[in-house]
């Protein structure tokens, strides 16, 4: 188990690693110097000078890299003498634009970005659950049908597309929901409810028709088992067969899959943050390749990595113990 | 048709494999969609969405209005250029209506839409799976190193935030040809999903019985490739292409709709339906027809995915 553990992490350093120096490679190496873009329009070539030196712009590539790696882990130093600025542990650098700390705009952020994904996802995970375990106990019925056929047209349409629809008819022609915003909870429940429920449902929309076909599928599987077969001869009931022998194996693999999308969601919901404007690590995210901001850029690619491959290991160790036929070695 | 091929190879020598069992299989799950309005009715959308864009240069002809053509008369200037008329602008002359302010014909601009649309994503889909099975089953028939590189190649391209670094890529490299572009980026991050699939199922292959005949007769790899392995990875190539199309429309006009796809004067359903944000309070058509050509031309190709995996699946049963 430790010798597994220990491999898994040092795969996951690798990948980020790897994440990070392509990242690092493409956004400061081939985009726009840099420092042409923080020096503005009344600029000087001295002043460019300058902001290379206190940047480290001017030193070889390896070298930048280095740095940007030691001040991840141990912060590091811009500039020098009365210009110096301390940038502490984890250091994503300043953005080109506003000059404030990456990390800090990053943790500004992310309780949006969370709050979104937390929210769709229980949405699609009820939805999603429910509807296909309804498909499948009900297999071949008008309910079944109706079901994944909507699941096949949610799944179809561009969460975009769907954004402005609801927003178009719940907001402009009804009139029933604010124009969604990043309203905190403290200002109101039902304020902040209401603020985010077309982003939740939207998100969800197209994960909630994913998981509908899978649970449906999983399901329908399950059920065709010899031991399935021999409880309900043993004669329990169709409810209690359901619960204690349907449902595990039926939803064990989907839980792997959440893992992921959840994952993933963590790291902004770039398409539905912009379209609402909510003010999330994903509008950061699109905001900043907007204008070029490479600091951000690069910190949230790492971000949004980093959730992914740590998540791709939290999901295959609580497989295991969800699985048991799944053995580590 | 995996269930027959396979003994039919192992007497008959790898000659045989790929002949017999796939055309019958054409025609069983040809047959299967037409008795199934859901598919037809898919089909039918998608020939005609074909049809327009294949006839775009025919039909402006005839309407008179090319995708670039702005028609002044056909908006208000006093309403801030709102399209004339009822459901934005319908007439005669403009069938879907027209664009507010510069009044150029929507369903010309969805026409060469849908020609951009369908040609990315067809080339991206013929790229990625071209990728997917080259490496894939490089990995699933070599394995040892060659499995260990292009796993973890494959690792680290699913580990990227596919959509941010998309939008990175294509905004920070220079304007170029975008179509091109947009193709290259999306199979670079699309491949492994494929490949994964492909890897897998070469690796049960490899193991079976009949590549084993075969290689005990003394085929050579090329020959197990492409006359053992590959015949057998058929259906579930073209379910996965057939699902992947959709998938590939959706994230160009994702792409475009977020500005760093398609740019004009090129239209593209993605833009037409950013740009329609700002107008769909006044002028709902606007963004109607767009969103609801993209939303249907998805629909399609996900039903008719399904319903062919359902008739493939069903034929693998049997």
């Amino acid at each position: 188990m430790a010798r597994y553990l220990a491999g898994r992490i040092a795969g996951l350093a690798l990948i980020l690693f790897m994440v990070c120096l392509f990242t690092y490679l493409i956004f400061f190496q081939l985009s726009p110097d840099p420092a042409v873009m923080i020096c503005g329009k009344t600029c000087t070539p001295e002043r460019i000078v300058q902001i290379r030196t206190i940047l480290g712009l001017d030193e070889p590539f390896l070298s930048q890299f280095r740095d940007f790696l030691v001040g991840l882990f141990a912060g590091r130093d811009y500039g020098s003498g009365a210009n110096l600025i301390h940038c502490p542990a984890p250091c994503l650098g300043y953005s080109f634009q506003t000059s404030q700390s990456v990390w800090e705009m990053i943790v500004d952020r992310l309780p949006v970005s969370a709050t979104v994904a937390v929210g769709a996802a229980v949405l699609w995970l009820l939805a999603g659950i429910g509807a296909g375990l309804l498909s499948a106990v009900k297999e071949g019925t008008w309910w079944d049908r109706t079901l994944m056929g909507l699941a096949l047209g949610g799944a179809s349409i561009p969460n975009y597309v769907l954004a402005l629809s609801l927003q178009y008819v719940l907001v402009v022609h009804l009139q029933i929901l604010p124009f969604p915003s990043a309203v905190a909870f403290s200002d109101g429940p039902v304020l902040w409810f209401q603020s985010y429920l077309m982003p939740w449902v939207v998100l969800a929309t197209g994960y909630a028709c994913l998981y509908a076909r899978l649970t449906r599928a999983n399901v329908i599987d399950t059920l065709a088992e010899n031991f399935m077969r021999t409880a309900r001869a043993k004669g329990l009931s169709p409810v209690l067969t359901m619960r204690r022998h349907a449902l595990r194996p039926a939803l064990t693999p989907i839980t792997t899959i959440f893992g992921m999308d959840f994952a993933a969601l963590l790291g902004g919901a770039l398409i539905t943050e912009t379209v609402f404007g909510l003010n999330g690590v994903g509008k950061m995210a699109a905001d900043s390749i907007a204008k070029n901001d490479q600091p951000v850029i690069m910190a949230v690619t790492l971000l949004a990595a980093t959730f992914v491959v740590v998540g791709n290991v939290v999901v295959d160790l609580v497989y295991t113990g969800l699985d048991p036929r799944v053995r580590i070695r | 048709m995996t269930t027959a091929a396979p003994s039919r190879d192992a007497k008959a020598g790898p000659e045989a494999g790929a002949t017999g069992a796939p055309a019958s299989a054409g025609r069983r799950i040809a047959g299967a969609l037409l008795h199934d309005w859901a598919a037809v009715l898919s089909t039918g959308f998608l020939i005609l969405v074909v049809l327009m864009a294949i006839c775009a240069p025919l039909i402006t002809a005839i309407t008179g209005y090319g995708p670039s053509d702005f028609d002044a008369a056909a908006v208000d200037s006093d309403l801030g250029g709102l399209p004339r008329g009822a459901f934005g602008g319908v007439s005669a002359e403009h069938w879907l209506g027209v664009e507010p302010q510069n009044g150029r014909d929507i369903l010309a601009r969805i026409m060469y839409g849908a020609r951009v649309s369908f040609l990315i994503a067809f080339s991206a889909t013929v790229l990625t799976t071209l990728l997917g099975v080259v490496f894939g089953m490089l990995a699933g028939f070599y394995q040892g190193w060659a499995d260990q590189v292009i796993s973890r190649v494959m690792d680290f391209l699913m580990a990227f935030p596919s959509l941010i670094f998309m939008i990175a890529i294509l905004s920070s490299l220079p304007a170029g040809n975008r179509s091109v572009l947009l193709v290259v980026v999306i199979s670079v991050f699309g491949w492994p999903y494929l490949a994964r699939v492909v890897r897998g199922q070469t690796m049960t292959l490899v193991n079976r019985e009949f590549v084993e005949a075969a290689r005990a007769s003394g085929a050579g790899a090329g020959a197990l490739v492409f006359k053992e392995i590959l015949p057998n990875l058929r259906s579930s190539l073209i379910v996965m292409t057939t699902l992947a199309v959709p998938g590939y429309i959706g994230t160009e006009a994702g792409l475009s709709f977020l500005g760093v796809g398609v740019t004009p004067p090129t239209p593209s359903w993605g833009q037409m339906i950013a740009s329609s944000v700002n107008w769909y309070a006044v002028d709902p058509m606007y963004f109607a027809v767009p969103g609801l050509f993209l939303f249907l031309t998805v629909l399609s190709l996900t039903v008719l995915g399904d319903r062919i995996r359902a008739a493939t699946d069903a034929g693998e049963a049997s």
